[in-house]
This record gives structure tokens, C-alpha cells and sequence, in this order.
């Protein structure tokens, strides 16, 4: 991005290049000292609430939830995606990830393909579960904001709301991608097969030059992909 | 009344945690002392990131961006102010942070611009990020679709939610 960025401004004003790259660096001194500012009160507050006992509480009532989302997961898996929702919800993220790793190394069987619950798991997190977005309250407020909380009830609704579709998505996807799906390959297997045999007899009907079917014959397998490769 | 939803939430855990005698002082000040740590890991991120959304703006690529985009986000009612947060907020939280910080000096946290911002930030996820580092233990390669999944219902809640602004 920067690269392109800088090769653009040669063209069209070099002359504000220098200034912008040093205008960048002193915004982010500035903004970090407002993060400082807002990161500590925030952490502060959380603590506060951590020591309340607040975070198991959750856990406590998102368990039910869980089971349903997850049904195939151990008890040990369950609970590192309890800890991992439950500080989600808190905007916890540091205390999220570590979580959310050991469930993943938990359910981790060699394959390479990712299963359907480790794909619930990464898009419930993914599609945000922060009930209190802090950061943007702390940084509305720092740019003089009349009232830094006045988007929550629309951020609220639309983190709900992605996650939501976020599950029935993934719902959804596996019924579609997973259902069947060593038989549909058996049976795409079994139509590439049979016609790469049609395609060989014709061949061997039609046949002029005897090398091509040679050729054809003593590579079944290549036939095969490329049927298969014709088809989509 | 979202005015009162913080003040009072910080009254009310600041009472539960003195009947309870959590100790309320030093849980605050033990708290906001990571925070010191926090801000220096992110700063150099957030100083590479900052120098190259400059760059971005000044050279006038974030403009075609905006106008390249206008027509979709246009359809779904989005400003086409947006679309560089849009782009860049599944890909880099302090990335994201940094135009979020840019679209509040340029338009106003107040204005719909900025709201609509809000909303989009604070509602979303860094998608790839967290993605890569929850697998980044395991020997899954194949996230298959969870990257697409988590992105449609990501936009289709900000859609919803900028929609939403105009009422409240």
C-alpha cells in the first residue's frame, strides 16, 4: 500500500510527499497517547470487573448456549470456548485468543480441512461479540464528541445481528458442503470414470493414429482429470 | 439515554466492588497499569500503519478507492467516505484505528460520516487477523468458509446498523 501510495505521489504531488509521511508518524504519537489514556481507563474498569467475579458468571450462563453450538466438542474443548466468548463479550481480546487457540489445538485431528466447529468458532469471533465497543467510545470522546456513546444501540444491534447470520451461515454452509460429501464424491469419481471410457472407445472407433490411443490408454488417470476438469 | 448507559455502568460496578470489598483503588490502578504496556507493543504497528494511510490520502489513491466504490456503497446507503475503513477493517486492527482516527478529524465524530464510522468499528472484527491466529497452532490450512461467512455477515451488519443510525 505505502509503495503504491508513494509511486502515485511522485506523479501527482511530490512536493507534499515528505510532509505527509512525518504527518503520519505525528498522528500516531498523538493517537497513542489518547489510546494510553482511554486503554488505561478501560483496563481499569475491567479489572474492576474481573475481580467481581463478573467473567464467570458468564461463562455460567453462556454454557447451555455453547453445547448447542458446539455438540460434537469434548468438555475440556467446551470450556476454552466458553473462557473465549465469554471474554469476547467482555472486549477482552488478549484474554480471548489464547482461548480460542487451545479449543482449535484441542479439536485439531491432522486434517487440513478445518471441521465445522472450529469454522463456528472462528466466525463467532470474527464477526465481533464485544458488547461495548470502548475503543470507539474513548476515541469519540478524545475528538469532541457532544455524546460519545450515542451509536450504541445501532452498533449493539449489528454486532447481534452479524453474529447471527454468522451462525446460520456456517449452519448453513455444512449442510450444504459437508452433508454427502464422501458419496458426492464417489459419484463424481464414478461419472469422470465412465467418461473417460466413453471418450476411449470413440476414440479407439474413430482411431486414424494409433499412438493417441496408446497414449490414452496406458494413462487412465489423466483422462480421468482432465473429464473432470472440463466439466465445471 | 445512551448517555447515562456508561457513567451509570461505572457507578454500578464501582458500588458492587466496594460492598463486596474487592478493593476497588488498587483493582482500577493494577488494571490500568497494563495499559502502559499495551500502547508501546502497539505503537510502532500503529506509527507503519499511520505513515502509509497518509501517504494513501495524500496521493489521492484513497479518493479513487472512494469513487471507485461509490456506486455499491451508494445502493446500500453507506457514505463512499467510508470505503477505505471498509476495506481495511477486516484486514488490520491498528490500520483500521488510524483511518477511524482520520475520519473523525476530517468529518466530525458527530457528523454521519463519523457515526456511521462508529458503528462500523465498533460493531466488526479483524476477520484475517483473528482467522490466521487461531489456527496458527494447529495444522489446519484449509479455513474452507469461514473467512467468506464471517465477511458477508460482517458487512451486512454494518448495512444494517448505519441504517439504523438514522433513528436514534
Amino acid at each position: 500500500m505505502l509503495v503504491a501510495s508513494l509511486g502515485l505521489m511522485i506523479f501527482t504531488n511530490p512536493a507534499a510527499a515528505t510532509g505527509a509521511l512525518l504527518d503520519g508518524a505525528h498522528g500516531a504519537v498523538e493517537l497513542s497517547l489518547n489510546l494510553l489514556a482511554l486503554y488505561a481507563f478501560w483496563l481499569g474498569f475491567f479489572s474492576l470487573i474481573e475481580k467481581l467475579g463478573l467473567s464467570r458468571g458468564l461463562e455460567r450462563l453462556l454454557r447451555p448456549v455453547i453445547s448447542r453450538l458446539f455438540p460434537s466438542c469434548d468438555a475440556e474443548t467446551r470450556k476454552y470456548i466458553t473462557m473465549n466468548v465469554s471474554a469476547n463479550l467482555l472486549g477482552l481480546g488478549n484474554a480471548a485468543t489464547p482461548m480460542a487457540i487451545s479449543a482449535i489445538s484441542r479439536m485439531d485431528d491432522g486434517n487440513p480441512r478445518a471441521s465445522v466447529d472450529m469454522i463456528m468458532l472462528t466466525v463467532i469471533s470474527a464477526t465481533s461479540l464485544q458488547i461495548l465497543p470502548t475503543t470507539v467510545i474513548g476515541m469519540r470522546a478524545a475528538a469532541g464528541s457532544a455524546n460519545p456513546a450515542d451509536f450504541l444501540f445501532p452498533s449493539l444491534i449489528a454486532t447481534v445481528l452479524s453474529t447471527l447470520i454468522g451462525i446460520v451461515g456456517v449452519k448453513l454452509c455444512s449442510k450444504i458442503f459437508d452433508r454427502d460429501k464422501t458419496r458426492g464424491k464417489a459419484r463424481k469419481a464414478e461419472r469422470a470414470r465412465m467418461r473417460a471410457a466413453r471418450k476411449l472407445a470413440r476414440e479407439r472407433r474413430a482411431t486414424v493414429n494409433n499412438s493417441v490411443t496408446r497414449k490414452n490408454a496406458s494413462s487412465p488417470r489423466n483422462t480421468e482429470k482432465a473429464a473432470q476438469g472440463g466439466k465445471p | 439515554m445512551s448517555a447515562y448507559i456508561i457513567p451509570v455502568l461505572f457507578l454500578i460496578i464501582l458500588l458492587a466492588s466496594y460492598l463486596r470489598r474487592r478493593e476497588p483503588y488498587g483493582g482500577f490502578i493494577d488494571g490500568a497499569r497494563q495499559a502502559v504496556d499495551l500502547t508501546i507493543n502497539v505503537f510502532p504497528y500503529l506509527l507503519a500503519i499511520m505513515v502509509a494511510v497518509e501517504a494513501f490520502r495524500v496521493s489521492g489513491a484513497s479518493a479513487y478507492l472512494a469513487n471507485a466504490l461509490e456506486p455499491i456503497l451508494g445502493k446500500v446507503g453507506l457514505p463512499k467516505e467510508l470505503a477505505e475503513l471498509l476495506f481495511i477493517r477486516p484486514v488490520s486492527g491498528a490500520g483500521s484505528l488510524a483511518i477511524l482516527d482520520g475520519i473523525y478529524e476530517n468529518y466530525g465524530a458527530d457528523s454521519y460520516i463519523g457515526r456511521c464510522a462508529s458503528v462500523i468499528y465498533g460493531s466488526s472484527e479483524t476477520v484475517f487477523y483473528v482467522s490466521t491466529i487461531y489456527f496458527s497452532q494447529s495444522k489446519v490450512r484449509r479455513l474452507r468458509y469461514a473467512i467468506p461467512v464471517a465477511l458477508v455477515a460482517t458487512y451486512t451488519g454494518c448495512i444494517v446498523g448505519c441504517f439504523l443510525l438514522r433513528f436514534f
